[in-house]
């Protein structure tokens, strides 16, 4: 198949699960085997694009032109493409799961929620390929509205209220800060299309870029940068696989893969390097992901814990783009991909339980692990690996974070990574050792596994070998991303 | 371009085009009183419509390059014959006016159904015509008198037009007889305005209007005159704080008069007041500049503040979403008042982008009022369950009111605030955006009103009739073709506000 081809089914095949499931609302077998379809086909088309042009990058297929010299254009590069298998690929899982969940917990209006989820997984791809900042904007806004519906999907007033900040803080800031940002970066560079080394250099200098940088932090709130993180914890509200997928991978993703695209396509690490203007993000970034690691310690729910350790999370991410060195950004890259795996693996244990249990406190899952081994198993790895420690994915991307602090001499920040770690080990193992040692309230010592169904629980076993693989890949990974930061 | 002038000296039919513009709804107006049938009454306003549309259609396919159309009344020659002008402004001007009632047509024969008498429907296709042959007649004309005369047909019907809603609400009396009587000061100020250009000048000719003000120079009488005309356009535009016949007059006319107002009226005026500020008198007129600084510039922002502040406040969509055409319309003078390329692109964009936007959003409205029988959330909350593609239509349209990207409403955005950052005006950008914010709050409260609440129990199931669901949809799709496709939109938009910065010289002979 052409390249090109398989990039526009990539997008088009998520938006044909939606339709699917719109009009086969009635036809519950039918309709999720559809989608199943659609996610496989998805997956398989992204894994022609990587066949056919490996770690290259193609030229821009543009469909039309938006404003005159603005077009609705797409291609491949290597972060995108790792996005996008990321996304595809964990959408076959999550689907599984998804299905296993919304049955087995007994959750109304699953077409709307198929549809709206296909959707995101549409605009997830818009964002991956998208060859310009405009195309990028474009598919980051239908994401946001795509996701909204998911996150009020209950229905209830803490639902509504949930999805008001979601959605509050998430156009808000796209719309005041982000889009001044782009029409500024357009009116300064008279392109926006992502070009290798930047498109601003020699086009704006002092604390300008600082401030326009400040623009596009602050505007990518879906790269929950303190302080717009408050929509993370209130979009929790949502149906679990709606956290794992899109909260924990595909929206936030999207963020931090934005902010990647900014600093490498955009700014170009090279300029950012050179200005310094990206020196005051290093602080913000190290102070997000310190206290937020705090404020999840302070959480008893476990949803809502994992929400403010993935808040702590993106900002490795932000992180490495500040850093403004090619091992910074390498590290970032790569570690979308290791903690899109790990924590999308404790999510899917967090919703296991849910589903066996109803419970939703940490302090209530005392003895767990003994009636649901699997999933407690699952969660030890996943947690590892978010945690850093070899032999599991996690390690490789923190590794090359430190390196890139270490190149630019940012020893803080080297501390900050460290105590980020131990701040880990500190707000996710204990649901371990309770779920394992701890005696809970009506559990006998040889009570019988008690675990929801398969497709509940196989899924974040599935993610948490994923973990381990990764840990043996992560060296193709960085051989896969380093184009993004070779010399011309 | 000034060279590229046609004159013409009446051949052909084709030739003819910029009078049959005005003509054909006219002439339907009478026939439709004569031959008195409900029936043929809307058939020959939609045929009379559907010419219209073509023949701007037409207008506007011969001047999108920049040329400009004169044709001579009567073959008497300017500035003592009346001329009609088509450049590029007001073809596009004149598509929208012409495509909106168009599609505003096979809605309004359902929707009057349910909201007017039979008997008076004859009468009312009568008034609309009429209505429609003003704001054309308005648009196409390159006398000034002319307008005032156009302006006054398509007041009088929209007068009788609005007070049709009586037979809902009684209130629609009294908000036509404020705008009657805000209406008319309006147009009176304006021919006070035009009378002294007259005095100090000695003609109604625009081309030759705009010749000898820059010949002869401002003096008391001329710049009396400008002021003049300004607030008596600025009224019928509902220029804040000139807008307090607005929100009534939408919230209780008929749910199509409503439509088509909000999509035409407002934007007739916008365009004469751009006509006369920038044709008539000269960008560099050094008076008018220090106008738009300190009175335009400020309302504007006014507007997209007070207003949108106000629409958050309203549990009547109907209501809220008139406040909401408040606020649009500041975000047309802003772009206006920036006095470049970008700002008046911007601000002509607008005008069209925002008229689909509106016309969407009012017909959905009216395909709501038809099921529940009120505009009040109380009344349309939860209708996205029962009527879900009257929902998803009102949705596009809210997001295109936004400005989110993909819909014809961030194309206008996005010059909006390229123009201010050209010429510097940080504070100016930050402001648009912000004041879009307030969008997505007001458009918020309507979609959680459809879909997140359930409906009143007497609400039965069932969508809207195809007869408004067609027209609705297919000014949503507009709604996202305009965002994603804008040659016709920002290329129209473009060589209008490159002609009118031209000045004077854009229509010298």
């Amino acid at each position: 198949m052409e390249t090109n081809t398989a990039l526009l089914l990539a997008l088009v095949l998520p938006a044909l699960g939606t339709l699917g499931n719109i009009f086969l609302r009635d036809k519950a077998n039918l309709r999720d085997s559809v989608t199943l379809g659609a996610a496989v086909a998805t997956f398989l088309c992204v894994l022609t694009i990587l066949g056919n042009v490996g770690n290259g990058t193609t030229a821009p297929l543009t469909l039309f032109e938006i404003l005159p010299g603005l077009d609705l254009a797409f291609n491949v590069e290597p972060l995108g493409l790792l996005f996008a298998l990321i996304a595809s690929g964990l959408w076959i899982v999550t689907h599984v799961y998804a299905i296993g969940y919304m049955r087995g917990n007994k959750e109304s209006h699953h077409p709307r929620f198929f549809a709206c989820f296909s959707l995101a997984i549409s605009a997830v791809m818009g964002i991956a390929f998208a060859a310009n900042m405009l195309t990028l904007f474009l598919f980051y806004e239908i994401l946001t509205l795509s996701t909204y519906p998911l996150v009020a999907h209950k229905g209830t007033a803490e639902a509504i209220r949930g999805a008001r900040v979601y959605l509050g803080i998430l156009i808000g800031t796209s719309i005041a800060l982000l889009l001044v940002a782009v029409i500024w970066t357009y009116a300064l560079a008279g392109t926006l299309t992502f070009a290798k080394g930047g498109i601003l250099d020699g086009k704006v200098a002092g604390p300008l870029v600082a401030v326009l940088l400040g623009l596009y932090a602050f505007g990518i709130g879906k790269a929950a940068l303190m302080p717009f993180h408050r929509w993370l914890p209130a979009a929790m509200v949502a149906p679990t696989p709606v956290s794992a997928l899109l909260h924990a991978v595909a929206v936030v993703k999207a963020g931090v893969f934005t902010m990647l695209k900014v600093g490498v396509y955009i700014f170009g690490i090279d300029f950012l390097a050179a200005t310094g203007a990206s020196q005051w993000l290093i602080w913000l970034a190290g102070f997000s992901i310190v206290a937020a690691s705090v404020v999840a310690m302070t959480k008893d729910n476990l949803k809502a814990r994992l929400a403010y350790s993935t808040v702590s999370q993106l900002s490795y991410i932000t992180l490495g783009m500040a850093l403004a060195t090619s091992m910074g950004a390498l590290g970032g890259g790569m570690h979308i991909a290791m903690h899109a795996m790990g924590k999308i693996t404790l999510f899917m244990c967090a919703g296991s339980i849910y589903v066996a249990t109803h419970k939703t406190d940490i302090s209530q899952m005392q003895g767990l692990g003994r009636v649901m081994p699997f999933t407690f198993a699952a969660f030890l790895i996943g947690a590892l690996s978010i945690i850093g420690l070899p032999p599991l994915g996690g390690s490789w991307s923190k590794w090359l974070l430190i390196m890139g602090a270490a190149d630019t001499g940012q020893w803080i920040m080297i501390a900050v990574l460290m105590v980020s770690s131990l701040l880990n080990v500190a707000y996710l193992l204990p649901l371990v050792g309770r779920g394992f040692f701890l005696k809970g309230q009506g559990i006998k010592a040889d009570a019988k596994i008690a675990e929801a169904s398969p497709l509940v629980w196989l899924p974040p076993v599935l993610t948490a070998f994923g973990c381990v693989v990764l840990f043996f890949y992560a060296g193709d990974i960085q051989t896969f991303l380093s184009p993004i930061v070779a010399a011309e | 371009m000034a060279g590229d002038i046609t004159h013409h000296a009446a051949l052909t039919l084709t030739d003819h085009l910029p009078i049959l513009q005005v003509l054909v709804p006219f002439v339907a107006a009478p026939l439709i009183v004569f031959l008195g049938n409900r029936g043929l009454a809307w058939a020959l306003s939609f045929i009379a419509s559907a010419a219209a549309f073509v023949i701007a259609g037409l207008l506007l396919g011969h001047v999108i390059d920049g040329s400009v159309i004169s044709y001579e009344i009567g073959g008497w020659a300017p500035p003592l014959g009346i001329e009609y002008r088509i450049d590029a402004a007001n073809a596009f001007v004149l598509l929208l006016v012409s495509a909106i009632s168009t599609l505003v047509l096979p809605y309004a024969r359902t929707s009057i159904e349910a909201e007017v008498p039979r008997r008076h429907h004859t009468l009312f296709y009568a008034s609309y015509m009429l209505c429609m042959t003003g704001l054309l007649g308005v648009t196409a004309t390159g006398d000034a008198f002319n307008v005032f005369v156009f302006l006054e047909i398509s007041s009088l019907s929209t007068y009788v037009l609005i007070a049709q809603g009586a037979h809902r609400d009684k209130r629609a009396l009294t908000a036509a007889y404020d705008y009657l009587i805000m209406g008319t000061i309006g147009a009176t100020f304006f021919v006070i305005g035009l009378g002294m250009l007259y005095m100090a000048t000695g003609t109604l000719n625009m081309a030759d209007l705009a010749e000898r003000i820059a010949t002869q120079g401002a003096n008391r009488t001329v710049l009396a005159g400008f002021g003049f005309i300004i607030v008596g356009m600025g009224l019928k535009a509902a220029l804040y704080p000139l807008h307090l016949w607005l929100p009534n007059a939408y919230t209780f006319a008929p749910s199509v008069v409503t439509v088509f107002l909000a999509a035409t009226a407002t934007k007739v005026a916008i365009y004469v007041l751009l006509r006369f500020m920038f044709s008539v008198f000269q960008p560099s007129f050094i008076y008018e500049s220090s106008t738009i600084e300190f009175i335009i510039l400020p309302l504007a922002i006014l507007a997209m503040f007070a207003a949108s502040v106000i629409a958050v406040f309203q549990r009547d969509m109907k209501r809220l979403l008139a406040y909401s055409s408040i606020a649009q319309i500041g975000y047309m003078l802003l772009g206006i008042g920036m006095l470049t390329e970008t700002g008046l692109t911007a601000a002509i964009a607008h005008l069209f982008n925002h008229g689909i936007t509106k016309a969407a959003l009012f017909m959905g409205v009216g395909a709501l009022v038809l099921k529940s029988g009120g505009s009040f959330f109380d009344r349309i909350q939860g209708l996205g369950r029962v009527m879900p593609f009257t929902a998803a239509a009102i949705v596009i349209g809210g997001l295109s009111l936004i400005g989110v990207p993909g819909t014809a409403g961030f194309i206008s955005k996005w010059y909006l605030v390229q123009g201010a950052l050209e010429k510097g005006w940080w504070p100016v950008a930050m402001l648009v955006v912000l004041s879009s914010l307030l969008a997505v709050i007001y458009v918020w409260q309507i979609v959680e009103a459809l879909y997140l609440k359930a409906p009143a129990k007497d609400i039965t199931a069932g969508e809207a009739p195809p007869a408004m669901l067609v027209p609705l949809w297919i000014m949503a799709a507009a709604c996202i073709y305009f965002g994603l496709a804008t040659d016709i939109t920002v290329g129209a938009a473009q060589t209008a506000a490159a002609g009118l910065l031209a000045g004077s010289a854009g229509l010298g002979h």
